[in-house]
């Protein structure tokens, strides 16, 4: 898929765009707390910023941002991050999940709760963001791998 | 042949229609989702968490709160089934090579 006359103004406009979005993603994750938005929404914003410059810019400038080998290291990351706060749980003798319970001195349960919340939509969101671009690069990664 | 399957979704598209209209309007105290006990006699949880969703996670959204605190082991099956469909997408994709 490598043009060979790569068009400025897309280059250009998926340089101005991509970090918008991956800022706009970031919010939507951390915003998930107080507005609509969570991990599975904030996940896919990322993975668009990542698909756009690897679209613009070619496949090997995207590299840079996220290795292809780091897909699914980063997708199973995520996933571990949050069967993490699940089995962190157990230590003090809490349910599966049970973000309460979670071994962290000075917080109130809830505030607990709160964090732990954040803690999975992180962990969700890393999933989702690596295995789309994980899918793209699957797709399509190789045919311009220069 | 394709008189008879225009029939079919022109069945299916009125059947739906007809129970779209007899839904339960959105935040209706009275909707089943919302009673306090369900059909069956059990508590329902929807008024629970609707009323404890603050106090419990300090978390204001409490759509947040379900997804990620009570129905959390629920969201970590969705995020397998990310990883999973991701891993066999790689897998069927990768043996075309």
């Amino acid at each position: 898929m490598r043009t060979p006359s790569r068009s400025l103004v897309v280059v250009l406009a998926a340089r101005g765009l991509a970090p918008a979005i991956q800022l706009f993603a970031l919010y939507v994750v951390f915003h998930g707390h107080y507005s609509p938005g969570g991990g599975f929404q904030g996940g896919v914003l990322l993975a668009a910023s990542f698909v756009l410059v690897r679209l613009a810019e070619g496949y090997g400038a995207g590299q840079h941002q996220i290795p292809r080998r780091a897909g699914l290291l980063l997708g199973v990351a995520g996933v571990l991050l949050f069967g993490a706060v699940g089995a962190a749980a157990f230590l003090t003798g809490g349910n599966f999940l049970d973000h309460g319970r979670v071994p962290l001195p000075g917080f109130a349960p809830a505030d607990l709760r709160s964090l732990m919340i954040l803690v999975i939509e992180v962990g969700v969101a890393i999933t989702v963001a690596a295995v789309l671009t994980a899918i793209y690069d699957e797709l399509l990664g190789d045919e311009d791998d220069a | 042949m394709r008189l008879r399957n225009a029939l079919v979704l022109a069945g299916m598209a009125a059947v739906l229609l007809y129970a779209v209209g007899h839904l339960p309007s959105r935040g209706d105290p009275a909707a089943p989702a919302h009673r306090r006990t369900s059909l069956a006699g059990t508590p329902g949880a929807g008024t629970y968490y609707l009323e404890h969703a603050l106090e419990d996670a300090a978390t204001p959204n409490v759509v947040t709160v379900v997804l990620a605190d009570y129905r959390s082991v629920d969201t970590l099956g969705e995020t397998l089934v990310v990883f999973t469909g991701g891993v066999a997408c790689l897998l069927i994709l990768r043996r075309r090579q």
